[in-house]
């Protein structure tokens, strides 16, 4: 298995140094079947992995491949550890990414840049796969730098938009600053167990737990609690979690494909699978857990808001993106790790699924991404439209859809975890993702229904030029499709609570929630009989029938609304002010002390009046020495001639 | 001839000889003579011999020892001990090395654009590369003193001849600082003359000292050191000698004589004077960390791009000498962090020599076109010089401590064994990851992304050949160390745990 796992990580990254450095040579269609082969080879790889390792009954490996370097007995190593989890996120990575790769070669048709593209998303493909398959915390932070990188520089593909390299270095530097967090706790690991592998840290977790670190005077802190509370920042960086969320709307500026890709299925969930994988070590901190639940919670609901006010097609997806990863912060937040990943998995297929059928209608559109201009398009992209409705009805939860499965499993479980009491926080958490659930069905059918129901709102020449898609957009769509619609009936049994786990995530006893709902499980029908008798179907459904009012029924509702309800508006369309608050105050904050440090620091103080005052006396004292400056050789000469002698006449007068 | 015994003295002297060599024969003053180009091409061969010798050093040298080797050792001054006395260790050797592969890739990119005295221009690097391989083996502290000093005068010479329109009070004002910084070494090596009654460094090392003369002692170093690393706030002669500087001038500057500075730290003041060392060490921190965060928020504001990457160079630097002062805020046992905060501190100093020597060099890339450095005068370079703005946008990333090359190594063991000393240690210098990428990466947007600026920026050529292959070989360099730093670290750790020995042992008589 072992040459398996190499070949995985290593053929997407040959795949994406040929078409990059020899794009040109190569040309364009051995650049996309280059890639497409290896990330399809690294695709079936997976699945002979993730075969082997659940129906074959294979146990989990973990071996490192190289040592990267050992200093003070610090081992630093490159290595895999290939279980259930990690198999997992390997299938879901190399699966999506080829559906990209392929429909890439649609998308892109036409683009200057067409095989740096493909050369990116490859590169992007081996970087997330090192990050997943990591057995230690130096690969996991080499992973998840390259997927920033390959981030930033997909973000800024088209970079002579300004708001494109305007967003990328925003995404690269909000998300330096959960690295920066990340980096700490890393540091805190390796202070607590002078080691960066997973095993030697998770056998050494209730040691951590027993320690304590002063940071302010003399209150200790559980190291634990800043362990983890460091490494999640890190995750609220990576999975765009409030108030480090920022970036990822703007990150729309990037062409669709890595959307899908890189911002909705994999690279923002790596937070998630961050703190999954982490789980022995959470697990040991209520505090760090209630900080990841609220974090979730605040993210789930308040961006869902922000869905319904948007208007650009890919922004609307983009904040029911955050919202999704709210969703599964809060999971991670009641230990209930299994469940997030559960949703992390679902929602790589109907999200990816979702921007892709939005990259499509941009496409049909010419690039309009304004909503507020499409309309009709039912008839005009059939296969769009009922993708589109599958990925729509699966990110609502509609029964039997496989986010239904996914999002009312991890509801239930906010609402069954009782160890966080039933304080603040767990009200806070289980209204969030109740509410969330009215919110998200609002914004999704508004889309839908603006996108491809009423009236057809666009220009006469746009209209003209209306068809659906090629095959090569369209396959991956339907090839999405199946796995939105059907992959939860199969999977909740073994994933949330069956042992498909195994020992990949730990719970403590007094935490596990989803043992309790396992009890009660029989089957999936079973699971959406009982689900018809909560309230989150209902809200979802009722947010639908909502939307239908607003947008189809009584179009003239929501500009009623906009205008009653002004403040409540502008606070949504300004994104509760979190942009000014990064850019004017940190950012221009960061330039302005810069600046002042720099003029008054260096230039005024240091050099004007430390640097040149003396240098002016000392000029004053020593012209003479000023005047040997010429640059002749011989004065140097010289000098150190004269100077030799001084010292030699002092030694003497020494001894 | 047997190299082993002196291969010190041939890498010192090779380049020096051929240096001259090349100076006395190329008086020509045209680029275009054939006899200019024949003396770039003899200065060209000198350095890839001397490259070729340094890789035979590097074959022969063994990690796992903590003594010096290749020891050569004469009388030269009988009168007061000083001896020719040189040899390599695990600290010294990677910096020769260093020394020994950035020398050729600035002659190859000097080749055709230096047009006023080329020969001069190739013999001083020449000549200062045999001085640099001499500062890093010399073991005795005339020896050493001489070469430092010496040192100063191709420098001086490079900026003061080939340097921009400012130069004069540039060259000044690095002359008088590092002048004045090292005059304080000499005195105190002639104190510590008076106690060993040699000038053998190991002598010094072994001789008992109170406190308080340590803490004179430390004071002299730290003002020689401390300009060359350059540690604020005696940073300010680096901005002014970079712009000034010629793009083989910032070059060398940036990635090795800086290095001299931390060097001398962790070959003087740590064994000569723990105890000073130890007095000073919290002190020594926090300018370090001011380094980091004062530099790094400086370097954002900066327009200018030599300006910008100088700033740059103090932040990263700053990590050199925090590595090397939290050795006191551990305990020393294996695993304290002790060795892995100098070892980081060490492959920082290499890695920053081959990231803000390839930045330099991207700079001057675009100085040679465009006779700026102003970063308003770019803007969407990347639309002309794609191959360019894949090479830039590589550096800059590993400027910003981009795992995967070396940039990250260095400061990702530092940050950890800080950690160790203490949390804010950690927490200050890991601002460098936010304030590293802001500065770096926002000037990678203003010049290399966007539309094309202005008609200047359109009718740029992309990379030749030359340009193409010395930025090519430093970004497989940036990528190796990055990607696989063991065989530097394991050149070190012999020789860094023995320091860590030393430095925790008192020298004060009683103690």
């Amino acid at each position: 298995m072992h040459s398996y796992h190499l070949t995985i990580v290593l053929a997407p990254l040959a795949a994406a140094i040929v078409a990059g450095l020899f794009g040109r040579q190569i040309g364009r269609a051995a650049a996309h079947w280059i890639t497409v082969l290896a990330v399809g080879l690294s695709c079936v790889l997976s699945l002979i992995v993730f075969k082997h390792l659940y129906f074959d009954g294979g146990v989990a490996e973990n071996y490192s491949v190289y040592t990267w370097a050992v200093s003070d007995g610090l081992r630093m190593e490159v290595g895999f550890l290939i279980d259930r989890l990690t198999a997992l996120m390997m299938v879901v990575v190399t699966f999506v990414s080829l559906m990209v790769h392929i429909y890439t070669i649609g998308y892109m048709r036409d683009d200057p840049g067409y095989q740096r593209f493909f050369s990116f998303i490859s590169l992007f493909t081996f970087a997330m796969l090192m990050l997943v398959m990591a057995n230690n915390f130096l690969q996991l932070f080499f992973g998840w730098e390259a997927v920033g990188l390959v981030s930033y520089l997909l973000i800024g593909f088209w970079f002579k938009k300004e708001t494109a390299i305007f967003a990328n270095l925003k995404a690269f530097l909000v998300n330096r600053v959960g690295d920066f967090g990340f980096i700490l706790g890393i540091a805190g690991v390796v202070l607590f167990t002078n080691s960066l592998d997973y095993q030697t840290v998770f056998a050494s977790a209730d040691n951590i737990a027993a320690q304590s670190i002063t940071i302010f005077g003399d209150t200790a802190w559980n190291a634990m609690t800043v362990i983890c509370i460091c490494l999640f920042i890190g995750a609220m960086g990576k999975s765009a979690q409030a108030p480090l969320h920022v970036w990822l709307p703007d990150s729309m500026e990037g062409p669709t494909p890595i959307s899908a890709l890189i911002h909705a299925a994999t690279m923002v969930t790596a937070g998630i699978f961050m703190v999954a994988r982490m789980s022995p070590l959470f697990e040991l901190s209520e505090t760090a857990l209630a900080v990841v639940l609220t974090i979730g919670a605040v993210t789930a609901f308040f961006m869902g808001l922000l869905g319904i006010v948007q208007n650009d097609i890919k922004r609307v997806v983009a904040y029911s993106t955050l919202s999704q990863l709210g969703y599964m912060t809060v999971a991670l937040g009641v230990s209930a790790y299994s469940a997030a990943i559960f949703h992390l998995m679902t929602h790589a297929f109907f999200k990816a699924l979702l921007f892709l059928a939005a990259g499509s209608v941009i496409i049909a559109m010419h690039h309009e991404q304004d909503i507020r201009k499409m309309g009709g398009l039912r008839k005009y992209m059939p296969i769009t439209y009922w993708t589109s409705l599958i990925g729509t009805l699966a990110l609502i939860g509609f029964p039997g859809s496989s986010g239904f499965f996914s999002k009312d499993a991890l509801i239930e479980a906010v609402k069954e975890s009782h160890w966080h009491g039933q304080g603040m926080i767990y009200w806070i958490a289980y209204l969030s993702v109740l509410l969330g659930v009215f919110v998200t069905a609002l914004y999704s059918f508004r889309m839908f229904f603006l996108v491809f129901h009423g009236k057809e709102r666009m220009d006469k020449k746009t209209k003209s030029h209306l068809h659906e898609s090629p095959w090569v957009v369209t396959a991956p769509l339907i090839l999405l499709a199946i796995p939105s619609a059907i992959i939860g009936w199969f999977t909740i049994g073994p994933i949330l609570f069956g042992d498909y786990f195994g020992g990949s995530i730990q719970v403590l006893a007094g935490h596990d929630v989803l043992s309790g709902m396992g009890t009660r499980f029989t089957s999936s029908a079973a699971f959406i009989g009982h689900a018809l008798t909560q309230p989150a179907v209902w809200l979802a459904v009722s947010g639908a029938i909502t939307a239908w009012i607003l947008y189809l029924y009584r179009p003239e509702i929501p500009g009623r609304l906009r205008d009653k309800l002004s403040p409540l508006y502008t606070l949504l369309d300004r994104k509760y002010y979190f942009d000014e608050l990064w850019i004017k105050g940190f950012a221009g904050g960061g330039r302005r002390i810069g600046s002042l440090l720099w003029r008054k620091g260096d230039e005024f103080l240091i050099d004007g009046l430390m640097v040149n005052g003396t240098a002016n006396s000392v000029r004053r004292l020593a012209g003479v020495m000023r005047q040997l400056q010429t640059g002749y050789l011989y004065h140097y000469a010289f000098a150190m001639i004269f100077a030799l002698a001084l010292f030699l006449a002092w030694l003497l007068w020494l001894s | 001839m047997d190299l082993t015994t002196n291969i010190l003295s041939v890498l010192i002297w090779l380049p020096i000889i051929g240096g001259i060599t090349v100076l006395l024969a190329g008086d020509a003053d045209d680029s275009a003579s054939s006899r200019a180009a024949g003396m770039r091409v003899l200065a060209l061969a000198v350095s890839l011999l001397t490259l070729l010798l340094s890789g035979f050093l590097y074959l022969h040298f063994d990690g796992s020892l903590a003594t010096m080797q290749f020891v050569e050792r004469d009388s030269w001054i009988g009168a007061f001990n000083a001896d020719y006395y040189l040899g390599v260790d695990g600290i010294s050797a990677p910096l020769i090395l260093l020394t020994a592969f950035i020398t050729p890739l600035v002659i190859v990119a000097g080749w055709d654009n230096i047009k006023s005295r080329p020969a001069q221009y190739f013999a001083a690097f020449l000549i200062l590369e045999g001085l640099m391989i001499g500062v890093f083996a010399a073991l005795d502290a005339i020896l050493f003193y001489v070469f430092w000093e010496a040192m100063l005068v191709p420098m001086f010479l490079i900026i003061g001849i080939w340097g921009g329109e400012r130069r004069v009070y540039a060259t000044i004002k690095f002359f008088l600082y590092t002048f004045l910084g090292s005059v304080l070494m000499l005195v105190a090596f002639i104190y510590l003359y008076g106690k060993a009654g040699s000038f053998d460094f190991f002598a010094f090392g072994d001789v008992a000292l109170s406190l308080r003369e340590q803490q004179f002692i430390f004071i002299a170093f730290l003002l020689a050191f401390a300009v060359k690393v350059p540690m604020w706030p005696v940073h300010t002669w680096l901005p002014d000698a970079h712009v000034e500087a010629p793009t083989g001038g910032s070059v060398i500057l940036a990635a090795i004589m800086l290095k001299m500075g931390g060097y001398g730290f962790v070959r003087l003041s740590l064994p000569m004077v723990p105890d000073g060392s130890e007095y000073f060490s919290f002190f020594m921190i926090v300018l370090s960390l001011i380094a980091v965060g004062y530099i790094g928020l400086v370097a954002l504001v900066q327009k200018d791009m030599k300006k910008l990457i100088a700033y740059s160079s103090i932040a990263h630097m700053g990590f050199v000498t925090l590595g090397m002062f939290i050795v006191w805020s551990v305990a020393v046992e294996s695993g304290s962090g002790a060795e892995l905060g100098v070892t980081g501190g060490l492959v920082q100093m290499i890695s920053h020599g081959l990231v803000s020597g390839a930045m330099f060099l991207c700079v001057g890339v675009l100085y040679d076109r465009m006779h700026s450095r102003q970063i308003g005068d770019y803007g969407g370079v990347a639309n002309t010089m794609p191959w360019f703005a894949a090479f830039m946008v590589f550096f800059a990333m590993a400027n910003a401590g981009l795992p995967g090359t070396s940039g990250f190594v260095g400061e990702f063991m530092v940050i950890l064994a800080s950690f160790k000393a203490n949390f804010w240690y950690a927490f200050f210098a890991a601002t460098t990851l936010i304030l590293g990428a802001a500065y770096t990466l926002w000037m990678v947007k203003r010049v290399i992304y966007g539309d094309v600026a202005n008609s200047n920026v359109a009718a740029l050529q992309d990379l030749n050949t030359r340009e193409f292959v010395v930025l090519g070989i430093l970004a497989a360099a940036v990528l190796l160390v990055g990607l696989w730093p063991a065989p530097l670290i394991d050149m070190m750790s012999a020789t860094v745990e023995q320091l860590i020995q030393q430095v925790s042992q008192s020298k004060i008589p009683g103690a």
